[in-house]
């Protein structure tokens, strides 16, 4: 019988059915952060327990670390205290840790592919949920809390239920100036916030093909603001190129037999879905959000939405509870809002195509006076790459201050944060209350190459005016 | 490792209404710089019932009346956004035993049941029901019957839904996975032979 992807990974992965008919399932790779995992090391201790395969346990630091200070101890006691403890976990338990001083350090939806540990046809859990980045690569990634982190770290397992299948096929060309992130931001707004619960989603058809990997992890990472805990690309030639060569990637015959197998795990033709979407990539415009959750979202020439045109009562009821917050007055284009702070970066847009993007653009303007811009490379790789480029310099010359690698503004951990009811044209991929470090700061998501035209026009902009992006 | 079987939770409620109640606005992101969910109770909602210079908003949870409830209803989507179990253990450690609410994020969800804190769903009639005699009367004693899949308070019943598997997980006592996970073992180290990435 045809199967997906999704379905292949879980059988291949199922260790048995539980008591309650949830799965315990094989974990293959783990991944960590210093911030969901301290509690669940302490909770192994407490039970007297020790991990069960340090060997596929991988940790970095990236929601704390300040951007703008590379040496210790940080000015922030919290964030110090965070890192060692990380740093001792790792020691005492013999887990691989990508520390600030090796030079791979970086947000952890970054690092793992970018050292080929992403891998088509595995189990991937890690206490974030932006996990679903790592389905680019045809895996099977799973954002979890962290009494879960505590189990897959004690028995490189834990107990879920199956999960339905839906299929979103994007067939067609974008247009010149619109992005992975408008594809994105347009599927959450047309599927709503939580039109994915219960659902994978499996990004499907010619635009998805044609895509880089990059791009598939823009895509993927953002899949659980759709409600869909899991989100993948099946693997192909693009990911396999991708991953040849990676520091964890096989080589020789074992790679032959490792692409070979990879190969096995894509979705059968045929194979049943639970829902099948069909969206024309033509159809989607550089999008924005104007509200406080990433479904909220418009075109960037279309209008605030007005309540009092709202087709339910829900729907009046959250434009209501938006536009208080947002401060933005309905039926007003989105447009011309003002900004404060442009952000660039996050692990939905902080890698080397989405600065390259944005450099190609940018060289020779400025940002506008008054806006604070920073540009925050995903990971120490990152970085070094945009250096061996010039597109620090680049930035840095147009007004971004180019900072370390890390989560930086995306979530404001660390001293990166909105001031007051400052407006951020951010790159990131939330857009909650209170979400970039300011309880009354409001967050406006787009893609890289928006947020650039915003910070040099100082408003919302259509970047493919401020740039002249050929329109063809 | 044996677990209490959480058959019904029996408390006062409070109601915290909308829609797509997000995890930073749970427990925003701030407050989760610690190596211990202790003391995450007092930030719970923090954003949205303090003010910058930390003296009380406007909201339910500061109403005297409704202090020392145990039981939180809201609406739909309820804990969207981050896998951070820091949502749910300050639900719990700020006292409530039980969530009430359309439907629910799915990490929060499992997040929630292998706190061993029930959250169910019940249809926004039926909640608002709930929270019209909550308003009527704080001190109601609100019955969320885990097993039958009701709620009942001061003498009406309403009917609830709950995944399966967690509360088949949380009547019988095995909400906490780790024992059974870890008598799997064997099965484990087996089939780990069989997926050539595994090899160290």
């Amino acid at each position: 019988m045809p199967k997906s992807l999704f379905q292949k990974v879980w059988d291949a992965h199922t260790v048995r059915q539980l008591a309650n008919g949830q799965t315990q399932l094989l974990i293959g790779t783990h991944l960590i952060h210093e911030v969901t995992s301290p509690q669940a090391f302490g909770m192994l201790r407490d039970l007297n327990l020790k991990v069960a395969m340090p060997h596929r346990t991988f940790a970095t630091v990236d929601h704390i670390v300040p951007t703008d200070q590379f040496a210790e101890p940080y000015s922030d006691p919290l964030a110090q205290a965070m890192i060692e403890a990380i740093r001792k976990n790792c020691q005492e338990f013999g887990i691989t840790f990508f520390d600030r001083a090796t030079g791979k350090q970086g947000v952890v939806h970054i690092v793992g592919p970018e050292q080929g540990i992403t891998q088509p046809g595995t189990t991937i859990a890690c206490g974030d949920s932006h996990t679903s980045t790592h389905g680019a690569f045809g895996a099977v990634a799973f954002g979890i809390g962290t009494t879960q982190i505590r189990d897959v770290l004690a028995t490189q397992t834990m107990a879920l239920g199956q999960l339905k299948v839906r299929r979103i096929e994007v067939n067609g060309k974008l247009h010149p100036g619109v992005y992975a992130k408008d594809v994105i931001l347009h599927i959450i707004r047309t599927l709503g916030v939580n039109g994915g619960t219960g659902f994978a989603y499996e990004y499907a058809g010619d635009l998805f093909d044609r895509m880089s990997m990059e791009e598939r992890m823009t895509v993927c990472n953002m899949s659980i603001e759709g409600g869909a805990r899991v989100g993948y690309v099946n693997p192909d030639e693009t990911t396999f190129a991708y991953l040849q060569g990676r520091p964890y990637s096989r080589k020789g015959a074992a790679w032959d037999a490792a692409v070979k197998s990879w190969k096995s795990f894509a979705s059968d033709a045929g194979c049943h879905y639970d829902d099948v979407v069909k969206i024309d990539a033509a159809s989607i415009e550089p999008t924005v959000t104007w509200g406080i959750n990433p479904g909220q979202g418009l075109g960037v020439n279309e209008c605030i939405p007005d309540p009092s045109k709202a087709t339910s009562v829900d729907e009046k009821a959250s434009i209501e509870e938006a536009l208080a917050y947002m401060k933005f007055k309905p039926g007003a284009p989105i447009k011309g809002t003002k900004i404060d702070v442009a952000f660039l970066g996050s692990c939905t847009n902080g890698r080397l195509s989405d600065f390259q993007e944005v450099a190609k653009f940018i060289k020779g303007k400025k940002v506008a006076a008054g806006i604070k811009a920073i540009a925050v490379p995903g990971s120490q790789i990152v970085a070094l790459q945009c250096a061996k480029l010039g597109i620090d310099k680049v930035l840095s010359e147009a007004g971004f201050e180019w900072r370390e690698a890390g989560c930086s503004m995306c979530l404001a951990m660390n001293p990166d944060k909105l001031v007051g009811d400052q407006v951020s044209a951010s790159s990131s991929n939330r857009n909650f209350k209170g979400r970039q470090g300011s309880p009354t700061g409001r967050t406006i998501l787009m893609s890289p190459l928006m947020v650039a035209a915003a910070a040099i026009t100082g408003t919302v902009s259509d970047a493919r005016e401020v740039f002249a992006v050929n329109q063809n | 490792m044996a677990l209490a079987k959480i058959t019904q939770v029996t408390g006062r409620a409070v109601n915290v209404p909308g829609n797509d109640i997000d995890t930073d606005r749970i427990i925003p992101a701030r407050f989760m710089k610690c190596v211990s969910f202790d003391g995450l109770g007092e930030f719970l909602f923090y954003d949205v019932r303090k003010n910058e210079d930390g003296s009380n908003k406007n909201h339910p949870l500061n109403e005297a009346r409704f202090q020392g409830a145990t039981v939180l209803l809201s609406g739909a989507n309820f804990g969207c956004g981050s896998s951070r179990e820091h949502a749910p253990q300050a639900i719990q450690k700020y006292g409530f035993r039980a969530v009430i609410a359309e439907n629910f994020a799915e990490i929060f969800f499992g997040n929630s049941t292998t706190l061993g804190m029930p959250c169910v769903c019940a249809t926004r009639e039926d909640i608002a029901k709930i929270a019209a005699a909550v308003e009527a009367n704080p001190q109601l004693e609100v019955v969320i019957d885990v097993a039958a899949q009701e709620v009942r308070f001061g003498g009406q019943t309403i009917k609830t839904t709950q995944r399966e598997s967690a509360r088949d997980a949380l009547i019988n006592g095995r909400w906490d996975s780790i024992g059974e996970l870890l008598e799997g073992k064997d099965a484990v180290a087996a089939l780990a032979k069989k997926l050539p990435y595994l090899a160290a």
